[in-house]
């Protein structure tokens, strides 16, 4: 492989403190400093003139469904997605079919992985087995197996004892845990965020309440066991605030926050179009102003999409039916820059940080960087291009995005993982 | 004004002069009720499908009433016989129903919004029998309706609604119309089953039965269901019923001139004292006997009639 020259782009390097314009060399897949002057000559050149580049996007969040689930989204097709939105590191949740709660469903990951994806995707291992909050799975093996972290996903642990010994346990292999925060006994049924529109629109409500309760619960566990807790895509004023002191405690815990609840309230729903729906649902005005806030002032460490692939056919039903979740890889850096960057006056630096260093570090994942040495993943955007999103011309297997047919700003221009090009503005190659 | 609207979906998104013309068209074809022959030819040569996937009675029989008393050719179906039982989607359902050469479609569904989601996939109307705890816009369309009867214009006219207000389509159909057309309307009962979000609807929120019923005009009783005491939204029937049924003491309270009303099906002793029920204030079996009329006036308009063309010759 040649080696490559991004050319006269605005470089942005949260771990160096970079942003200048400048050129980026790579050799050999990786980041060099520089390169010498017969390299140079033969190296290939990618002309970046307007656009920035900075490191491969880190999303630790994604929903890939294999196995069990390939009508949605494979790897392959997962990964497509991510190349496409500038990710190229991702980390996939383990509610499959069957769910990953042992080593042989995480080896056929890996063994899809190694084969189908053009990212790097990570791999999680459920808390219990079979996802179902009753006894620990056994995690030192996932551990062995390359997982990343441990979560039950949509299914919170709800047996505070049981979430205590898994702390304890998984600190003993320096896994994190990622609990998604809800208690279940106060979300019977629910289908939206419990307010004044789930009121108007006659829709089960799930109080905030039933997510802070959880993210108090965490807070309270891993202060108690020094596990590293991380909080999946919240959702609610009360939890950043609750998170946010409790980070000034030095408890151990890191939370996300999503595109959509950063760019969206529950008034989307006014139409009952299940594109709007997830879990946990879009709140309040004055829950996604202190989401912001918490991103802006570190409560909140970083951005993960949430992308939870699912067909026309599944989420085309009753608002009640519908399965909850959205697409989130191809418009996440788009969506993104509009709310964070134009909206509310982010410095293009810190959102970047949000998506690629952050993300990284949390989970000690060598990516975020473009420091010499590390994996030449890069993500070159065009923060001004606008274009319309066609969810139907997307790389997802699924077409579930509230963004569909809307016009965004900001635009993925190549990607790169370990200096090769695996997206090109606008096809994948694999 | 002409009346342009192909499906009746919500009374939130009526105009007052919407309301007004249903309003009118029901009482032309109110008419015809008390007649022998107890039929116009509005409909003739239309067929009216009720798709009822949630258990009804009065509603279906009072459609199917309606429908029959236009000349229409009406077919009712409900979920036990359906084939949404075998796994096929509301969408399928319906564009079969449609592909039936159905006229119109009437929609009875546990999941709310459902009505909308249907009139976005089918070309033929869509109305609205009740959908979850969203809307149950005939119903609001009866009862202010009965209203309209007894008081004349709502303007100004304190109207309380009393009982699991959380839970129904009915009490948010009536909120949606009565502040539409003017009345105060006051909803009343448990806190759990009366949260303040409703005060966004443009209603008031009590829990305090006197002060509320002092000097209402109307009130309106909403059956009280009794899984709500397993989902811990009250303690027991016993103790609701003795915090805010209705009774003789508490009817004391109201207006001399207040109507009774109740969208059924009613827990006699439980919301209301049976002896009320029956009452000379009661006109609860009024609201029935109206539902015939508005729901009359509910499928010509979006049949395609107009309000001005009613007319009421018997076939």
């Amino acid at each position: 492989m040649s080696p490559l020259i991004i050319k006269g782009a605005r470089v942005i390097d949260p771990a160096a403190q970079r942003d200048a314009k400048g050129d980026v060399f790579i050799k050999d897949g990786k980041f060099v400093a520089s390169l010498s002057a017969a390299d140079k000559k033969r190296a290939k050149k990618i002309d970046a003139a307007g656009l920035v580049a900075c490191p491969g996007l880190v999303d630790i969040h994604v929903h890939f469904r294999e196995p069990g689930q390939t009508h949605k989204e494979t790897i392959a097709t997962g990964s497509h997605c991510a190349a496409a939105g500038g990710f190229t590191t991702v980390v996939c949740m383990p509610n499959t079919s069957p769910v990953a709660d042992n080593a042989g469903t995480i080896q056929f990951i890996n063994d899809a992985i190694r084969r189908d994806a053009v990212v790097k995707v990570l791999p999680t291992g459920c808390i219990t087995v079979g996802m179902k909050g009753q006894a620990l799975a056994p995690i030192g093996s996932l551990k062995r197996m390359g997982v990343v972290a441990i979560t039950d996903d949509g299914d919170c642990v709800q047996s505070n004892e049981l979430m205590r010994r898994a702390c304890e346990y998984a600190k003993m292999f320096g896994l994190p845990l990622m609990d998604h925060c809800q208690d279940h006994s106060m979300t019977q049924g629910a289908v939206m965020n419990e307010g004044v529109m789930s009121t108007r629109l006659g829709l089960r409500g799930w109080p905030n309440a039933a997510e802070d309760l959880i993210v108090s619960r965490n807070v309270i566990l891993s202060g108690y066991t020094g596990a590293h807790i991380h909080l999946q895509h919240i959702s609610s004023k009360l939890s950043v605030e609750i998170i946010r002191r409790a980070k000034a405690r030095g408890v151990r815990i890191t939370a996300e926050a999503t595109p959509h609840h950063i760019a969206l309230t529950d008034e989307a729903l006014a139409g009952y179009d299940t594109n709007f729906k997830m879990n946990p649902p879009l709140r309040t005005e004055a829950d996604r102003q202190e989401i912001i806030a918490g991103l802006r002032d570190g409560t909140l460490d970083c951005i993960g999409t949430d992308h939870a692939p699912h067909t026309d056919y599944e989420k085309d039903k009753e608002f009640d039916y519908a399965p909850n979740g959205i697409l989130g890889l191809e418009t996440a850096l788009a969506v993104v820059l509009g709310v964070l960057v134009r909206e509310q006056k982010f410095k293009l630096p810190q959102v970047v940080d949000l998506m690629t260093r952050k993300p990284a570090a949390l989970l000690g994942l060598p990516a975020g960087t473009l420091a010499p040495g590390a994996a030449a993943d890069l993500c070159l955007f065009d923060p001004a291009e606008k274009w319309r999103y066609d969810a139907k011309a997307g790389f997802s297997k699924s077409r579930n995005s509230p963004w569909h047919g809307q016009t965004l700003t900001g635009r993925v221009k190549t990607t790169l993982v370990d200096g090769r090009v695996v997206f090109d503005g606008a096809k994948i190659k694999a | 004004m002409p009346w342009n609207r192909r499906h009746l979906l919500t009374l939130e998104d009526l105009s007052l002069a919407e309301i007004d013309q249903i309003h009118a068209t029901a009482a032309a074809f109110k008419k015809i009720l008390g007649r022998s022959v107890k039929k116009v030819p509005a409909l003739r040569g239309k067929t009216i499908v009720n798709l009822f996937l949630e258990p009804s009675t009065r509603t279906r029989i009072s459609f199917e009433m309606a429908a029959k008393r236009l000349s229409a050719d009406v077919i009712s179906f409900d979920a036990a016989s359906s084939s949404t039982t075998k796994g096929e989607t509301l969408r399928d359902t319906a564009q079969n129903i449609q592909a039936l050469n159905a006229d119109l479609i009437v929609l009875r569904h546990s999941a709310s919004g459902s009505p909308l989601y249907l009139s976005r996939v089918l070309d033929i109307p869509v109305v609205n029998a009740g959908d979850g705890a969203h809307e149950h816009p005939t119903q609001g369309l009866l009862d202010t309706f009965t209203m309209r009867e007894h008081l004349g214009s709502l303007r100004g006219r304190k109207v309380v609604i009393l009982g699991d207000i959380l839970f129904s389509r009915v009490a948010r159909s009536n909120i949606h119309a009565l502040v539409k057309l003017g009345a105060a309307v006051t909803l009343v009962g448990p806190s759990t089953l009366v949260p303040d979000w409703f005060t966004a609807l443009g209603a008031k929120v009590s829990h305090d039965l006197k002060s509320a019923l002092a000097d209402a005009e109307v009130v309106m009783l909403l059956r009280i269901q009794h899984e709500r005491q397993s989902s811990s939204h009250f303690p027991s029937l016993g103790e609701y019923t003795g915090m805010f049924g209705l009774n003789q003491t508490r009817a004391g309270w109201l207006n001399p001139k207040a109507i009774i009303m109740h969208p059924g099906p009613i827990n006699r002793g439980v919301e209301i004292d049976s002896d009320l029920a029956d009452g000379p204030r009661s006109v609860i079996l009024e609201q029935v006997t109206n539902g015939i009329a508005v729901r009359m006036a509910v499928l010509y308009l979006c049949s395609g009639g107009q309000p001005e063309a009613v007319t009421t010759n018997a076939t």
